[in-house]
């Protein structure tokens, strides 16, 4: 056996490849159906979060920052391992998939609400106003006048973070969670080969390009000259 | 005559500067008058103060018979009855021209979709417009982003029109297109109070010009009196000033 034969054999042995693939595409089902979860709940608890701060109201504020601020500076496996093996002594034992359904949304939910944050102030004093000396309430210029033009300086940001912390779901690897890497890596132990890992690679691939081309794709879309 | 604008003894202050130092300014129905002064000498709180983009520290305003400064006062419906024209036009860049006037003919004098567009199609044809209905802002010169900016303030069709230096970001071959706009709306009888220093336009078109200094007016009168014979030396320096630009 040459090194390439070997090399070869290591990494993209069909035979484990082919006898895996079935327990890597399950894996691939769980990730998308975890991070399809992250995405919708993270993106909008931000997006509230943010919404909720734009009423200025200074004690809230303190507490959205303070949150956030916390949940930006521990890193999310911390939280996902705080939450799966420290709320059972607090009497709440979420599974493996809350877990990292949670821990991954908080964190989402934290970066976004920044992002959406200052999308929301970095729109121009004097758009409010005009939209206020219309007779448009607060609300209605929030949702009508600033948050569209937000959103458009929001897409490139947060698309960028969504897709970090979406990967982020390998981390549930660590609570027992079977998604793709969990799958792959226990094909590894199984199989005495590392040929799994690369098919679990192709799976992100597979994954998160499309993503990655649909955010340039909205982010286009949404681009108006000023 | 009748007032449709009272502010009286109106007092702001931003911090430790004290911006209006006691304003009393009446205005008759279908006036115009236009508000001169040196840059921070408070006419544009003034008029921010009357529709209440400002919260004036003291005093009193009434416009159009309400209470501005009431707490039980719905500000939002009274300013459908104040229009406001900005320096630097603040056109929704997200929405075509026709948008930016549909949108407050849709949420705040709730009309239907079809009617709120031939108001505001409406409005559009009469700032000269109406062809460039579905153009973005940044698809308009200067001059016809500020017409937009009067279509949408005109078609909630308001009792009194505040001007905040509408001219002043223009370039000079874009005002003619403003100021033709505005005295079409003098015209019409529109009440006005225009923040500006075009003396042309305040000569042949203000009732009365207001000149005011250090948060106070310090004269008010025809613009003749104003421009050619002021009584204050103060009136006198700054009118010499811009003159000579």
């Amino acid at each position: 056996m040459t090194a390439w034969d070997k090399f070869l054999d290591a990494f993209f042995n069909a035979k484990v490849m082919a006898k895996y693939l079935p327990d890597i595409l399950a894996g691939t089902l769980l990730t998308i159906e975890l991070a399809i979860l992250i995405v919708v709940s993270g993106i909008l608890a931000g997006l509230l979060l943010a919404l909720v701060r734009s009423l200025s109201f200074r004690p809230l504020n303190l507490l959205i920052i303070f949150v956030v601020d916390l949940l930006r500076s521990l890193p999310p496996l911390v939280i996902i391992v705080l939450l799966y093996f420290g709320m059972p002594s607090a009497g709440w034992s979420p599974s493996g998939f809350m877990s990292t359904w949670l821990s991954l949304s908080l964190v989402l939910m934290a970066f976004s609400e920044e992002i959406f944050w200052a999308g929301i102030t970095s729109v121009h004093k004097g758009q409010w106003e005009a939209s206020r000396s219309t007779g448009l309430g607060f609300g209605q210029t929030l949702m009508n006048v600033v948050l569209p033009q937000a959103l458009r300086l929001t897409i490139a940001p947060l698309t960028n973070r969504t897709i970090a912390i979406t990967k982020g779901t390998a981390l549930g690897t660590v609570v027992a969670l079977h998604e793709i890497l969990g799958m792959a890596s226990s094909a590894v132990s199984n199989s005495y080969n590392p040929s799994p890992l690369i098919l679990g690679s192709a799976a992100y691939l597979i994954l998160f390009i499309p993503v990655v081309i649909a955010a340039r794709w909205i982010e286009k879309k949404y681009s108006w000259k000023r | 005559m009748t007032a449709i604008v009272k502010a009286y003894g109106v007092h702001k202050h931003f911090g430790h500067l004290h911006v209006l130092k006691g304003v009393d300014l009446e205005v008759a129905e279908r006036e115009l008058v236009f508000v001169i002064g040196p840059s921070g000498s408070g006419k544009s709180t003034l008029l921010r103060c009357l529709n209440r983009l400002e919260q004036p520290s003291s005093g009193s305003i009434e416009v159009a018979g309400i209470d501005m400064l009431s707490p039980k006062t719905d500000i939002n419906h009274a300013r459908q009855h104040i229009g406001m024209v900005f320096q630097s036009f603040n056109l929704y860049p997200h929405m075509t021209a026709l948008g930016n006037v549909m949108l407050a003919l849709r949420k705040v004098a709730g009309k239907g979709k079809a009617e709120a567009e031939t108001l505001a199609q409406a409005a559009l044809d009469r700032v000269g417009l109406a062809d460039r209905a579905h153009h973005r802002p940044a698809e308009l010169s200067g001059g016809q982003q500020q017409r937009v900016a009067i279509a949408r303030s005109i078609a909630l069709e308001p009792r009194v029109m505040l001007f905040d230096e509408p001219t002043s970001a223009l370039d000079p071959e874009l005002v003619g297109s403003v100021l033709a706009v505005m005295r079409d709306l003098r015209e019409s009888g529109m009440t006005m109070i225009v923040v500006s220093h075009e003396m042309g336009f305040a000569k042949n078109a203000a009732d009365r010009v207001i000149f005011m200094d250090d948060g106070l007016i310090v004269e008010q009168g025809p613009p003749a009196a104003i421009f050619d014979t002021p009584a204050h030396e103060r009136t006198r320096a700054f009118i010499g000033q811009i003159q000579q630009h």
